[in-house]
């Protein structure tokens, strides 16, 4: 556990978004508003009371423009985390350590953008970009999120013996949680492993249409207060038992090729095993698992890095119907990035708030910590006790 | 038809496609330490030295990962194959696998190293390390 007074501990206390859509007419000023203030009332506040945020270093969503249109006074704690999707959960770290220190008191989380019918982050990159790592990928293709990440794939695919139809597994079963999640784009609307192997391919022989998370309009809202406040809001709370996030040496930003071994996820590993450390749970006590995934091979990766089978193993893991209905660990019970929609993997923090309070429409009977990870970053939420 | 998005290069890795026009396959190696870096860095994170020079590549190699990447292939006309390749020197280096059958490419697959001139999507041309099977003499473009 943190060094913490029970009283100052950090919780989450509300919760909000959007529609996830795949044009949402209007802008992502208007998104951030909007998810922010369904989170902050969720939390029995008033956008007054709020004096932080934090956000996504790409979020484009100024914090004077989103004050202004929610009316909040003033923040006295303002920041931002690196990266992309890999630092959601370092969203919450931040907040929380804001709100442990003192340095604020209710501490506003948001991401939104219309990722869809605005600027969609799975096409090439063309902008000229003076960056020594874009320069020595992209002039041999490496311009989209799929081909750089899936040469790192290939190499795991290839240590393990695995085919695309194994990855079409995940996509099943992310499909199957979320026909029946109503916020879910793909809500009712299931696949089979025929379906997947029919889509086309993307990167051969690694990803095809239905590996890829679905690009999406939207906004996330989360508000993290202290666990003595919160007690005393109309709001449903939640412990934030731990959370962490990785940054390592030779992590590049999607490039990390180069002095690792590709068939690990170095990052997630990290912050499993702190993750664990600072709960005192195991792979064991988890409930429910939310894995950020903007392709398929990294739930598979994370599922090995944060213990949860060996090496090699998680293909046998979610083709035996672990993550699945029933299964020994529900994974991605809103559907996931796929199946849900992309919010940068924010919309997986929510789903895990709904799972420990009881309130998800996949709802896991008596799940009491879910851990929450975005590959960088990870997250242990519990019941408050 | 390939059609090649360009680099910018900066103070860091300019000597390294300045090689590439020479038809060197250079990597930036720490003057003091001897630490090789890829891709390059203003400063070595072993021995915090800021001199440089190169490492002259042979341009013998192996397939340690590949993808033929489908969509979007634009700009190029067809997909291309993209390969980390294992340089026999210890260090890996990201290029294209060029005049392959697709069914001939796998892991472990000995390369050797050309040069091929290329056109720009800024109507320039670039020449960029590429790769053929070992043994593969000539360019076939």
């Amino acid at each position: 556990m943190r060094d913490v007074p029970a009283h100052r501990r950090a919780v989450i206390a509300g919760i909000g978004h959007t529609e996830f859509s795949q044009h949402s007419g209007r802008s992502p000023l208007q998104l951030a508003s909007e998810a922010s203030l369904a989170a902050i009332k969720d939390a029995g506040l008033s956008p007054a009371d709020i004096d932080g945020n934090v956000t996504f270093a790409m979020d484009s969503t100024d914090e004077l423009a989103l004050i202004r249109s929610l009316g909040i006074p003033e923040l006295r704690f303002s920041a931002r985390t690196r990266g992309g999707g890999g630092g959601a959960c370092a969203t919450i770290q931040l907040a929380a350590a804001a709100v442990e220190s003192g340095h604020a008191d209710a501490v506003l989380v948001y991401r939104a953008f219309n990722e869809r019918s605005g600027h969609r982050f799975g096409q090439p990159q063309v902008a000229p970009n003076p960056d020594p790592a874009w320069n020595q990928h992209k002039p041999y293709g490496l311009d989209t999120p799929a081909k750089i990440y899936a040469l790192a794939f290939q190499r795991y695919m290839f240590e393990h013996g695995l085919t695309n139809a194994d990855f079409g597994r995940y996509t099943v079963v992310a499909r199957d949680w979320a026909s029946t999640n109503p916020n879910a784009q793909f809500y009712e609307r299931p696949i089979t492993l025929d379906d997947h192997q029919a889509s086309r391919w993307i990167v051969e022989p690694i990803l095809r249409k239905l590996d890829c998370c679905l690009e999406s309009d939207g906004g996330v809202g989360i508000v993290v207060t202290r666990a003595e406040r919160a007690a005393d809001l109309p709001c449903m709370p939640v412990d934030i038992l731990s959370a962490t996030a990785s940054q390592i040496e030779h992590g590049h930003e999607m490039f990390a090729y180069y002095d690792q071994d590709l068939g690990e996820h170095q990052e997630a590993a990290a912050v499993g095993r702190r993750l664990y450390a600072e709960s005192g749970l195991t792979a064991a006590d988890i409930d429910v698992a939310m894995i950020y995934e903007n392709f398929t091979p990294v739930v598979f990766l994370q599922l090995e890095a944060l213990g949860f089978c060996g090496r090699g193993e998680a293909r046998d893991f979610i083709a035996d119907g672990h993550i699945g209905r029933g299964g020994s660990l529900p994974t991605n019970t809103n559907g996931g990035l796929l199946g849900e929609g992309y919010i940068h993997g924010m919309n997986n923090i929510v789903e895990g708030v709904r799972q420990v309070r009881g309130t998800s429409y996949n709802q896991i009977s008596g799940a009491e910590h879910v851990l929450v990870s975005a590959g960088r970053s990870g997250l242990v939420l519990g019941r408050q006790s | 038809m390939i059609q090649v998005r360009p680099p910018v290069p900066d103070q860091d890795d300019a000597f390294h496609w300045e090689g590439a026009r020479q038809e060197k396959l250079l990597l930036q190696r720490c003057a003091d330490c001897g630490t090789v870096r890829h891709p390059p860095a203003p400063m070595c994170g072993t021995c915090g030295s800021l001199a440089t020079d190169s490492l002259e590549c042979s341009g013998r190699g192996t397939v340690h990962s590949w993808i033929l990447s489908h969509h979007p292939t634009e700009p190029d006309e067809a997909p291309r194959v993209v390969i980390l390749v294992d340089l026999e020197e210890g260090h890996r280096f990201v290029s294209n696998l060029i005049d392959t059958a697709h069914d001939e490419i796998h892991n472990g697959m000995a390369v050797d190293l050309c040069f091929v001139e290329y056109a720009t999507t800024d109507g320039d041309t670039i020449v960029l390390p590429q790769f053929l099977p070992a043994g593969r003499k000539g360019v076939n473009r």
